[in-house]
């Protein structure tokens, strides 16, 4: 490092890569994202991509964007807006301005902004030439150019060449955060060994890139982020759909059962499906259905079979498997409905985060039709909640809702990993034929489930089905007392489940002025928000919900102790409306944001100090 | 009426063996047949039990689902396992059952409603997955439980409840599904001839791969006599074609009358010593669904209406390849190991 240079150390970074779908920006962002895990900072990201599968290069449609916040301390978030923006072309430029600190700092591709990329970009003048960044730290950079310099005696083609500049400009990222290139040396060489002449030019333009910055008078500060204090342990890097499928395969084995995935390829569930599909080692099966009513049915059928029945989905295919949904609530076989949920209605925005779907898992089907409904809370979180989805719908012979949201499912975090004998045991039991006749409608005491006989089983055969069922015996029945008994007693079990979940936790006073309740998703935003306001001396309380049907037995109790209740959510009051629904004489005010993007801290911290 | 197929597969009964442990009465469960007296289900009921007891597979390992539809009450009335489910997705569970078990004998009941119209996605994809079990499509031409409106298979005219003008709609054909979809065992039957119905449905069960069936049957009540003008007593002989593996299709009162293609349609001709080896010559193993299909295209007015199989033919079942992927992956890669899986491609320590 030159001598004049100054080393800061700072907290927390956001730092955002943007660029055309073709310049490798998820690689780029995943690249840093792994050298900083390793480092120990603690972290939050979020890639962001183009609906469209191959936008004209260099439109505004056609950006990938990914974005990480890394820190000292424990976060939850991919940051509110970047420190650094890296810009490769004018349409970067335009989509992310909006993401970028006042004062922040961008670096721009300064070759990419040309005549035609900037008119594709809507840009009428050159950015870089006029006032229109003097908000912000704008670094140009030759970024193409540079790279281009730098790889010139190396046996590779003009456009393998121009490749390469996103580690030209990875490497001026570790340079400024002060990051070893060690392992994206090793990834390089690991991922392209079968072209050393691409491993010598990419880990060439990785160093050129970090030299060029360590030379470069233009910067001239260099930035450390100390280690976090994370729980000692062994940690990898998560996203919420890994976590879904790798708690789908990690509760199948804590079963002793086979896990059967049905579904149908949606945005952002697909990769839930496509994750599974890897894991035919474990016994997995995967069927990919020809609609969601397929998917849902196959699951169904597996599950009367005796294997573990799953579908997973988004809102639109919600809609779809609401009837099927109804038959497992009728003939009582164990289910788990994954929704990553997306902005609706109808198509809605597929790859943006909403939580909307909470009433349609709630109530959206026909007759009186209880489900238990789950949320997870962290990317990681959804592979406890996958666990729990599996072991409740086993135990209670019920369908569980398992809601996720388009934030979690891209999202990743680090993940500090489980030891195997401490999850959850999952204890299953069919019947066998007895002496006295089979009723595949007699109930558990405790819990109210009927027995689980696996079809093939001798002496046990019966019939199943949608039309009413006879208590016990489960012949179909018309006979109005009987419709009422079972409906009762279908709902009861369901609540019975609150005495087989965890009490709601308080984090901070156990009563006060205010209470803010958050579900999902968005966990990650109010958990900070409320830490950004203890750092100031203000102690706040915070309850996340894990379980929306049943509610925590105690929660009635938690809420009663408040003057008022803020329940941020994105979509427009539903968690506030079974609220309302559930508890007399609470004073609940939402938080309501449908953008197709999560909460910013800031947003949630202005409402708090609206309502302190 | 003669019937070679059946006398020349099945004979009296002497080929079954004496020894077998259920009889049709095993059968029979305890609730009570609920169709309209005179329904062409009953006779489909009992033809399917008395298969089942002829044959020496465990009752437990029999599983009948079906949709919604009159011809979907048929679990309800069988001692076996079965799932009443709901309207055109029986083939769905099937198939998440078939692949959680392929032990069992998985019978799909559906009808022309259940099958070709809600359900029509979930019938196409199963045949061409070609999963291991059998679909009995019972067909009316009539949506019987909603109480008379016409189906798919109604003709353009027909006068329903829905259509007291006539119909409007083309009708589909149900076996030119199954031979687009490639189903590797098409047939068809018809409720008023059970030793017929019983030889196809045997074949259909043990035929490795999908069995698609459709049993004409009559709805006594909103379409009574619909099929009569092919099976009826006085017609049927002239109307009807049965079908036999290696031999010509012939009809006739006196079976004096055959077929011989011209072009790509099959012409009617007076059998004789001189044109016999023009005839056409059922092959319901030929791998390619031309000629199926072109069974298929043969309808009344125009041609006698065939019966009996269409195509039989052999293709790996969608569950074993399902199993042998699963078993393959787990040679190559060695039995999941959970706690690699949770630990992923990198880890790093915090200490």
């Amino acid at each position: 490092m030159t001598a004049e240079k100054t080393k800061s150390v700072t907290s927390s970074v956001t730092v955002r890569f943007a660029g055309d779908s073709g310049d490798g920006m998820q690689l780029t962002g995943d690249q840093f994202t792994d050298t900083t895990a390793i480092m120990g900072n603690d972290f939050a990201t979020l890639p962001e991509y183009p609906a469209e599968i191959r936008a004209p290069a260099g439109t505004l449609p056609g950006v990938s964007s990914f974005q990480i916040q890394f820190s000292d301390s424990i976060i939850f978030t991919p940051g509110d807006h970047a420190d650094v923006l890296v810009a490769m072309n004018p349409a970067a430029l335009k989509v992310n301005l909006r993401n970028i600190k006042k004062g922040g700092l961008i670096i721009a591709n300064e070759n990419a902004f040309v005549e035609g990329n900037l008119a594709k970009a809507n840009w009428k003048t050159n950015p870089l030439l006029d006032d229109t960044l003097k908000e912000f730290q704008v670094l140009k950079v030759e970024l193409s150019e540079l790279t281009r310099n730098a790889l010139k005696d190396l046996p590779l083609k003009p456009s393998e060449v121009d490749r390469s500049k996103n580690f030209f400009a990875l490497g001026m990222m570790f340079w400024l955060y002060d990051r070893s290139l060690d392992y994206t040396v090793d990834w390089i060489k690991a991922k392209f060994s079968k072209r050393p002449e691409i491993v010598e030019g990419n880990i060439t333009a990785l160093k050129a890139g970090y030299n060029f910055a360590d030379i470069t008078e233009r910067l001239p500060i260099q930035f450390y982020v100390k280690e976090s204090a994370q729980e000692p342990g062994v940690y990898r890097k998560i996203s919420g759909n890994e976590a879904t499928a790798i708690g789908l395969v990690a509760a199948a084995h804590l079963a002793g059962k086979t896990l059967f995935y049905g579904s149908y390829p949606i945005t952002p569930a697909s990769s839930i499906l496509q994750e599974l599909s890897k894991y035919k080692n474990f016994g997995v099966k995967t069927f990919q259905a020809e609609d969601e009513i397929a998917a849902i049915g196959s699951a169904i059928g597996a599950s009367f079979g005796g294997e573990l029945g799953v579908t997973g989905t988004s809102g639109p295919g919600m809609c779809l498997k609401a009837e099927a949904l109804n038959l497992a609530v009728m003939t009582e076989l164990p289910l788990v409905i994954v929704d990553a949920q997306r902005g609706g209605p109808s198509t809605g925005m597929p790859t943006k985060p909403e939580q909307t779907d909470l009433l349609q898992a709630m109530y959206g089907r026909n007759g009186e039709s209880p489900v238990a409904v789950l949320a997870a809370k962290t990317p990681s979180d959804c592979f406890y909640m996958a666990i729990e989805a599996v072991r409740l719908a086993v135990k209670y012979m019920t369908p569980v809702i398992l809601l996720s949201d388009g934030y979690l499912a891209e999202a990743a975090e680090p993940w500090k990993l489980p030891e195997i004998s401490k999850l959850p045991k999952i204890e299953i039991t069919h019947p066998k034929a007895g002496k006295e006749p089979f009723l595949p409608y007699s109930r558990d005491p405790e819990t109210l489930a009927r027995p689980w006989a696996k079809v093939g089983t001798p002496g046990l055969e019966h019939r199943i089905g949608g039309l009413a069922k006879a208590d016990l015996t489960g012949n179909v029945s018309y006979d109005p007392e009987n419709n009422q008994k079972m409906i009762e007693l279908r709902a009861e079990k369901i609540r019975r489940i609150a005495n087989d979940i965890p009490e709601a936790e308080i984090r901070g006073p156990e009563s006060g002025k205010l209470l803010i309740l958050s579900w999902g998703s968005t966990y990650g935003g109010v958990f900070q928000a409320v830490s950004e306001f203890e750092s100031k001396g203000i102690k706040l309380s915070h309850v996340h919900l894990n379980y929306l049907n049943p509610f925590p037995k105690n929660l009635g109790v938690l809420l009663s102790r408040f003057e008022k209740i803020l329940v941020p959510e994105l979509n427009m009051g539903q968690l506030l409306f079974l609220l309302r629904n559930n508890f007399t004489g609470i004073n609940v005010v939402g938080l309501n944001k449908v953008q197709g993007q999560t909460f910013k801290i800031s947003e949630i911290v202005e409402k708090i100090k609206e309502l302190l | 009426m003669t019937n070679p197929t059946v006398a020349a597969n099945t004979g009296s009964g002497s080929s079954v063996p004496a020894n077998l442990p259920y009889t049709k009465e095993s059968f029979v469960s305890g609730q009570e047949v609920r169709w309209c007296p005179g329904c062409g289900d009953y006779s489909i009921l009992a033809t399917v039990q008395r298969t089942l007891a002829k044959s020496s597979i465990p009752k437990e390992k029999y599983v009948f689902i079906s949709g919604i539809g009159c011809s979907s009450r048929f679990p309800y009335y069988m001692n076996t396992y079965g799932f009443h489910s709901i309207h055109g997705r029986a083939p769905t569970i099937a198939t998440g059952l078939k692949c959680a078990n392929p032990e069992l004998s998985v019978w799909v009941i559906t009808g022309d409603g259940d099958g070709l119209s809600i359900g029509g996605n979930h019938i196409i994809h199963c045949m061409r997955r070609n999963v291991n079990l059998n679909i009995l499509l019972v067909n009316n031409r009539i949506y019987g439980l909603t109480k008379g409106q016409y189906s798919p298979t109604s003709p353009v005219g027909q006068i329903t409840k829905s259509s007291p003008y006539g119909s409007i709609e083309h009708p589909i054909n149900a076996l030119c599904v199954a031979i687009a979809a490639e189903a590797t065992f098409i047939a068809r039957t018809l409720d008023t001839d059970p030793a017929h119905m019983s030889y196809v449905l045997d074949r259909a069960s043990k035929h490795k791969g999908v069995s698609f069936v459709e049993i004409y049957q009559n709805c006594v009540i909103f379409n009574d006599k619909a099929f009569t003008p092919v099976t009826g007593r006085d017609t049927r002989e002239d109307r009807m074609v049965y079908l036999e593996d290696g031999k010509p299709l012939v009809f006739g009162k006196k079976r004096e009358k055959g077929f011989r293609l011209k072009g790509l349609r099959p012409e009617i001709v007076e059998i004789s010593q001189a044109n016999s080896k023009e005839l056409m010559v059922h092959n319901e193993k030929d791998l390619s669904p031309h000629y199926a299909y072109l069974l298929t295209q043969m309808e009344y007015p125009e041609t006698p209406v065939p019966f009996g199989v269409f195509r039989a033919v052999e293709k790996s079942t969608y569950e074993e390849m399902l199993e042998a992927q699963i078993a393959e992956v787990t040679k190559t890669k060695g039995k999941g190991d959970l706690k690699k899986l949770i630990h992923g491609p990198n880890t790093w320590t915090v200490k």
